[in-house]
């Protein structure tokens, strides 16, 4: 190769890196085999302490639900983990069919006209659903409730303020917004478990002029009634509920719908139907007029990725649970997160400080800093409650979905009675 | 005479309905265990739902629906795929073993820092890695995607200016070879962009650059080795251009696998670099994402990156790992610590190649490429005729009426995914094609034949040419109608 190349060394090809700096010392270790390699990974995971090896009530955003096997089975087919984004339509018909079932369940979902391919996350879906209220909008201001979780409203401002859109927070029972309001911003369930008025709150932003931009669990929206259903102008969602690990906080992929009416302002990639040259019916993506690689510096978005893997892995758990098993699943997590509240709401010195409704998420009001509960908990084999005593008094965050079995819940409550 | 009847349905059509389809009510393709709590009130009948439509089919049926329909993808796996600029190099399955591990898969992001020590600590050791290979003084792993990079650099170029008494400072200077990703991500931090024509040698022209480098400049938005396939020797020169007139370097870490180990972008004089994992550190790009962008800076920005960062805290029984906030961060970009199990898949091929593996990646990239090139001199005109790095931009001129698309659609036909077409911009039909540095020799001569027949082809039969292709699942779409009767999901006929 090297002599057909005309060169005399692997170096020489090199030549136009300046001389000094050209070969650095690399300060890395040697190589391992493939055997090391695991070891040394095994080691890291087990330095871990993760659900499975113990009982966990967490959740704050990431939900553990049962998977089926055949959702990584079919998502470890080389087809699809090793293909590109598929520009060459003709050659990824598998990726853009099941993109376009993606879309079409994340419209289902949500009640919602259209969907794109899919976002990084349910953080960054929200904020670029605030971004796009302001192109529809042309104004400046973004009204965030104060019950969305606080990392989503952190990431909403780090995309908004450089391009001198204002953030502002407002609480749930909010009825007037600032002057030059783009949308508001509401989470349901919010970031303590509980049901949001959505009807009322998007009456609120249309008198005002502003779209209503929501984030909701996916899993949680075939129970309860859907952001369409209230007229929701854009509506996202954390899709990690939908059978995907939570891995340490991602890869995740975050759903993004709205109403047909503002699609050509939508982010990212969306896959549309058409047909080929024998009228064949075929994927391709679309409306690529809106994006960075055609319109550069006036694109909706700098979005490339649609996070496909990870919504195929959603569209294969939904399409394994179905139109019962989803609703299924979230009817045994609201029963059993009602159970474990009542139960816990019956140890003197606990207690439920909110009211609303909820899914599967509560805060209890503990006795002494949740803090010192969880350590003793976790002596007992639990993972308990996310700590939010910075928001609430001695408040805790517990989730119970469908994977926490009736003796897991009835542990925790002896084990939250012993140590009182 | 009992008339001949079509079949009510091919297998090809079968294939191809889609899920609700299929779906007959009844059916599902899971088994949930029964409630074992007694039932609890449910909320009023106002706030629930009975709308939601959702495809109802068996396990078996999902599996042979998603199995059929995978196998109408191209794929490393099953297609040498030289599209130039992604970097489509196999993926090793153990990236896939360790990311699975119950300890790094189950780990839930709201568990405290200590019941994650092994996270953080592999966390950390990738942070540590990217640091080495870029010669930069910190790292952020958050970012989600190359494009999020960007992003992020973008952003902590912005927070610097404004620390540092420059709010002015709007311009940002973008190559005209650059991907579109970098003018958008400019945009989304609120800045200018002023575009950078390349001189004969496909180089930045250092004139343009020199008349643009004025009091309002923010910076510049390079990719080294260019998107031309080159490395561009004017660089040292234009990082010190930019830094007299109060600007910073941003590096497009896009095409890292050419230089890995050969050379250190900090050493040349660039600030903030992003790196993508699932290009340079074989991730798998699952169809078109999750990736991660990590972005190593050097010291002027290190205060800025964003939240969180993995610190350790060393003590006399063992390190200690913990999540800090850089002092004046840009904030937060995700929900939690980036595309963890994306930063496990590199941490383990890191791990596997070591130090010396770096080199071979680089090694072996740039003599793929290079080797290709001569293979297909002549067939097609090569407009910048230079040692290339990882990849090579021809244009595909030297038939009339023959395009870029068309070479490129032909090819499916031959097995091999098409080049990288029309991109950069500034090569008329341009073909970038990127070996890789995992492909045999065997798989280049093979790929050079086909485009030395393809290239027979454009002279002797161009209209079979532009019929391409004519073997896959379905010929050339109809683009303008996907956009002009937008049919964006499932509905009922």
């Amino acid at each position: 190769m090297l002599q057909a190349i005309g060169v005399g060394s692997v170096d020489d090809l090199f030549q136009d890196i300046p001389a000094e700096f050209r070969n650095p010392e690399l300060n890395m270790p040697a190589p391992l085999s493939e055997m090391e390699v695991l070891q040394e990974l095994q080691r890291l995971s087990e330095r871990n302490l993760y659900p499975g090896r113990y009982t966990s009530f967490l959740g704050a955003g990431v939900y553990r639900h049962f998977t089926p096997s055949v959702v990584s089975a079919l998502v470890s087919r080389g087809e699809y983990l090793t293909s590109y984004t598929p520009y060459q339509a003709e050659a990824s018909q598998g990726t853009l069919q099941s993109t376009f079932e993606f879309q079409t369940m994340s419209s289902q979902i949500m009640g919602m006209e259209v969907a794109n391919a899919g976002m990084y996350d349910g953080a960054t879906s929200l904020a670029e659903a605030a971004l796009m209220a302001c192109r529809v909008t042309q104004r400046g201001r973004v009204a965030i409730v104060d019950t969305v979780a606080p990392n989503y409203a952190e990431v909403v401002r780090t995309y908004a303020e450089p391009q001198g859109i204002e953030v502002y927070t407002v609480s749930s029972s909010v009825r007037e917004l600032e002057p030059d309001t783009a949308c508001l911003l509401v989470q349901s369930p919010n970031f303590f478990g509980h049901l949001e008025d959505v009807g009322g709150l998007t009456d609120v932003a249309h008198n005002h002029g502003a779209l209503m931009c929501t984030s909701a669990d996916p899993v949680a929206m075939s129970m309860f009634k859907s952001p369409g259903a209230y007229g929701v102008d854009i509506a996202t969602a954390e899709g990690q509920a939908l059978g995907v690990p939570p891995s340490f906080g991602g890869p995740y992929v975050g759903i993004f719908t709205c109403k047909q009416e503002f699609f050509r302002q939508m982010p990212g990639r969306i896959a549309g139907r058409t047909t080929d040259t024998q009228g064949r019916t075929g994927y391709v993506l679309t409306l690529q007029t809106r994006e960075q690689h055609i319109r550069r510096e006036r694109a909706t978005s700098n979005i490339c990725t649609s996070t496909a893997l990870i919504g195929l892995m959603a569209t294969i758990y939904v399409a394994c649970m179905g139109k019962q098993g989803l609703r299924r699943v979230a009817e045994l997590c609201y029963h059993k997160a009602h159970y474990a509240a009542g139960q816990i709401a019956e140890i003197p010195g606990y207690s439920l400080p909110m009211e609303d409704t909820f899914f599967q998420e509560f805060v209890v009001r503990c006795p002494r800093p949740p803090a010192e509960i969880n350590a003793a908990l976790q002596d007992r084999g639990i993972i308990g409650g996310l700590d939010i005593s910075d928001l609430t008094p001695n408040g805790m965050l517990v989730c119970v979905t469908e994977v926490n079995s009736r003796r897991e819940i009835d542990s925790l409550v002896s084990a939250l009675k012993e140590i009182g | 005479m009992v008339q001949k009847q079509q079949l009510p349905i091919t297998s090809e059509d079968y294939q191809r309905r889609l899920l609700m389809d299929r779906s007959v009510p009844g059916r599902t393709g899971v088994s949930l265990p029964a409630l074992d709590v007694p039932e609890q009130p449910l909320p009023g009948t106002g706030m629930l739902r009975d709308d939601l439509e959702l495809p109802e089919v068996s396990e078996g049926e999902v599996v042979r629906y998603f199995t059929n329909i995978s196998q109408l993808n191209f794929s490393i796996d099953t297609n040498f795929y030289p599209l130039g600029s992604c970097t489509m190099k196999y993926n090793p399955r153990v990236n896939e073993a360790t990311a699975s591990l119950p300890g790094l898969a189950q780990l839930h992001p709201r568990q405290s820092p200590e019941q994650a020590q092994g996270a953080l600590e592999l966390l950390h050791g990738l942070q540590e890695y990217l640091k080495e290979v870029t010669g930069m003084q910190g790292c952020g792993l958050v970012p989600l995607a190359g494009a999020h990079g960007e992003l992020s650099g973008i952003l902590m170029m912005r927070a610097y200016h404004m620390a540092n008494g420059g709010s002015h400072r709007r311009k940002m200077l973008i190559p005209d070879t650059a991907h579109g990703t970098n003018p958008a991500s400019a945009a989304m931090g609120g800045f200018d962009v002023v575009a950078i024509p390349s001189d004969a040698d496909g180089n930045m022209d250092m004139e343009a650059l020199r008349r643009e480098a004025t009091d309002d400049l923010a910076g510049v938005m390079f990719t080294q080795p260019t998107t031309l396939g080159l490395f561009d020797t004017h660089v040292v020169e234009m990082c010190r251009i930019i830094h007299e007139a109060g600007g910073l370097v941003y590096g497009d870490g896009a095409n890292m696998n050419a230089i890995l180990g050969r050379v250190k972008l900090a050493d040349l004089g660039f600030d903030v670099v992003h790196l993508n994992l699932h290009k340079t550190f074989s991730t798998p790009h699952g169809g078109g994402g999750p990736g991660a962008g990590p972005v190593c800076v050097n010291e002027r920005l290190l205060p800025f990156l964003p939240e969180p960062v993995i610190s350790v805290e060393k003590s006399s029984d063992g390190n200690r790992y913990v999540f800090s906030r850089p002092t004046q961060s840009i904030g937060r970009l995700g929900g939690f610590f980036g595309s963890f199990g994306v930063l496990v898949r590199a941490y383990t091929y890191i791990t596997l190649l070591g130090g010396q593996g770096m080199l071979d990646i680089s090694g072996n990239a740039v003599l793929n490429a290079n080797y290709l090139k001569e293979q297909l001199r002549g067939y097609f005109d090569l407009p910048y005729d230079r040692i290339c790095m990882h990849e090579v931009v021809f244009s595909a001129k030297l038939h009339s009426g023959v395009k870029a698309l068309d070479v490129a659609k032909r090819l499916l036909d031959f097995g091999f995914h098409a080049p990288t077409m029309y991109f950069p911009l500034v090569v008329d039909e341009a073909l970038m094609i990127e070996p890789t540095e995992t492909e045999s020799k065997e798989t280049m001569d093979a790929f050079a034949e086909a485009l030395r027949r393809i290239d027979d082809e454009a002279a002797n039969d161009p209209d079979f040419l532009h019929a391409a292709p004519h073997s896959t699942p379905v010929s050339r779409l109809d683009e303008a109608k996907a956009a002009r009767q937008p049919y964006l999901r499932w509905r009922p006929d």
